[in-house]
């Protein structure tokens, strides 16, 4: 009886980390929706137990972390054990946003970030990894 | 499967949450997560708050979250913000509000959008209820954006029902026009540090009178025919007249007043009998609902084996048949067979 239904994506974009700048987490916010996502938006300043407490509850299928403080290397691996935490880091897409040093990505990839997108990665290009890479549940 | 409702009903917040987006998905099997948890329902308060945009909701509810939590009680969110007619996509952004629970994973808040399946949205707030009470929270809470008829059925499932008004907007008008008058079993003013706050509560209360007054009132909608001997009977002694409160959520102002308002309506719900009648009525409801649905996924399901509805409306547009006689013909076999089996 159950008529096949796409499954709609659901994301979180979190900004976490004191700076103050949400443009790009605003924009990327539009964009997903436009793209037929739905996305939980977590609001300024928050901190990686608030982002596990969200993705948790909200069992979303990607989480958008957006830092632009410098702050990732200490803030990323809070996140990424807080969701293990609750049995959610397997199934669920982590993906940087903002500006991380080269030197500085291996080792989130190697925490388990699936991909980092600094300033000159595309929209399209965003959310079709978004799509190619949304955990099968 | 099982495995997933052990894990809920053991405390797992990933099962909950997982459960909540299978009945969101309607993903296989879903119908038989929901069964599974009816058993261990029916312990929770369910609590609708609604009202229009930037009245104050979701403030207002996670200023009522964290009173219950200092209660010792456990709280579930359930928090409905409109998709975009366009993509089907939509920023839910409730969560933001919710500060005053920040870590506390004992307060379960869930987003979910109107994903635009007619009629849907109503029974995925129904069973992510469920699946709330089944987990064991004391409290739910299920918040929606008051526009229309689609938020009326959902707020419906709740037992008491807080409609927020913001003063000074001209908004009694509209509520009115919205018939979101009927539903409320208390107001809540909200914002009532601002200007024209009086006035909104002045207006409300004669509305509220004008209400009572008026012989055409059914008795709050739910129960409104069982009714109508018994208040006959005990007018006046033991109605409710929906309370009007005033609130500033912001500073949390009057949250305290407000929470009791509610208290009292649980008691004089079960008091009156309207709480068994409710729940009867809410249960006949649910049922029809499924069989609505399923009736009509039945019906796509023989227009499928059949070619599809278009040939038959192009019959009905060259005037070779109608749409009754169209009707008929499809329905024919499967009513035979109905009564066949009966």
């Amino acid at each position: 009886m159950s008529t096949e239904q796409q499954r709609t994506i659901r994301c979180l974009v979190a900004k976490v980390g004191l700076d103050g700048h949400d443009r790009g987490a605003h924009v990327i916010a539009r964009a997903f929706r436009d793209a037929g996502f739905e996305v939980i938006y977590s609001g300024l300043h928050k901190s990686p137990d608030e982002v596990v407490q969200a993705a948790v509850q909200e069992d979303v299928d990607v989480i958008g972390i957006s830092i632009l403080s410098g702050a990732h290397d200490t803030l990323v691996p809070k996140i990424i054990e807080g969701l293990k935490e609750y049995d959610a880091f397997e199934d669920t897409l982590v993906l940087v946003g903002g500006i991380i040093p080269e030197e500085d990505r291996p080792e989130l990839y190697e925490l388990g970030v699936a991909e980092i997108f600094g300033p000159g990665a595309s929209m399209e290009e965003t959310i079709a990894f978004v799509r190619e890479n949304a955990p099968e549940r | 499967m099982e495995a997933l409702i052990d894990d809920l009903l053991a405390g797992k917040h990933r099962a909950l949450a997982r459960v909540i987006t299978k009945i969101e998905n309607r993903s296989p099997g879903y119908r038989g997560l929901v069964s599974a948890l009816h058993e261990h329902t029916g312990h929770a308060d369910v609590i609708g708050i609604t009202g229009s945009p930037g009245a104050g909701k979701s403030t207002l509810v996670d200023k009522m979250a964290k009173t219950y939590r200092e209660e010792g009680l456990t709280v579930g969110v359930i928090a409905i913000d409109p998709s975009s007619p366009f993509s089907g996509g939509a920023v839910l952004g409730d969560r933001i509000r919710m500060a005053s629970n920040v870590g506390d994973m004992d307060v379960f808040f869930r987003s979910m959008s109107a994903r635009g399946t007619l009629g849907g949205l109503s029974t995925a707030t129904t069973d992510a209820v469920k699946a709330l009470d089944a987990f064991g929270k004391d409290k739910i809470i299920v918040e929606t954006v008051g526009a229309g008829q689609n938020e009326v059925d959902i707020v419906r499932t709740a037992d008491t029902v807080a409609v927020l008004v913001p003063p000074g907007s001209g908004d009694d008008v509209q509520m009115l026009k919205a018939g979101i008058l009927e539903i409320a079993d208390v107001f809540v003013v909200n914002k009532a540090d601002v200007d024209g706050a009086d006035r909104t509560v002045r207006d409300l209360r004669e509305m509220v009178h004008m209400r009572d007054a008026s012989p055409l009132a059914g008795h709050h909608g739910a129960g409104a025919v069982v009714d109508v001997e018994a208040d006959a009977a005990d007018d006046d002694d033991d109605a409710w007249e929906p309370p009007i409160v005033e609130t500033v959520a912001k500073t949390g102002e009057g949250v305290d007043t407000f929470l009791e308002t509610l208290e009292q309506h649980r008691s004089w719900l079960g008091r009156t009998g309207e709480l068994e009648a409710k729940t009867r009525q809410r249960y006949a409801a649910e049922i029809r609902t499924l069989l609505r649905e399923d009736a009509a996924g039945l019906i796509a399901e023989e227009f499928e084996a059949r070619g599809g509805i278009e040939s038959y409306v192009d019959a009905v547009i060259a005037r070779e048949t109608d749409p009754y006689a169209v009707a008929d013909e499809i329905i024919e076999p499967i009513e035979a067979c109905v009564r066949d089996r009966r």
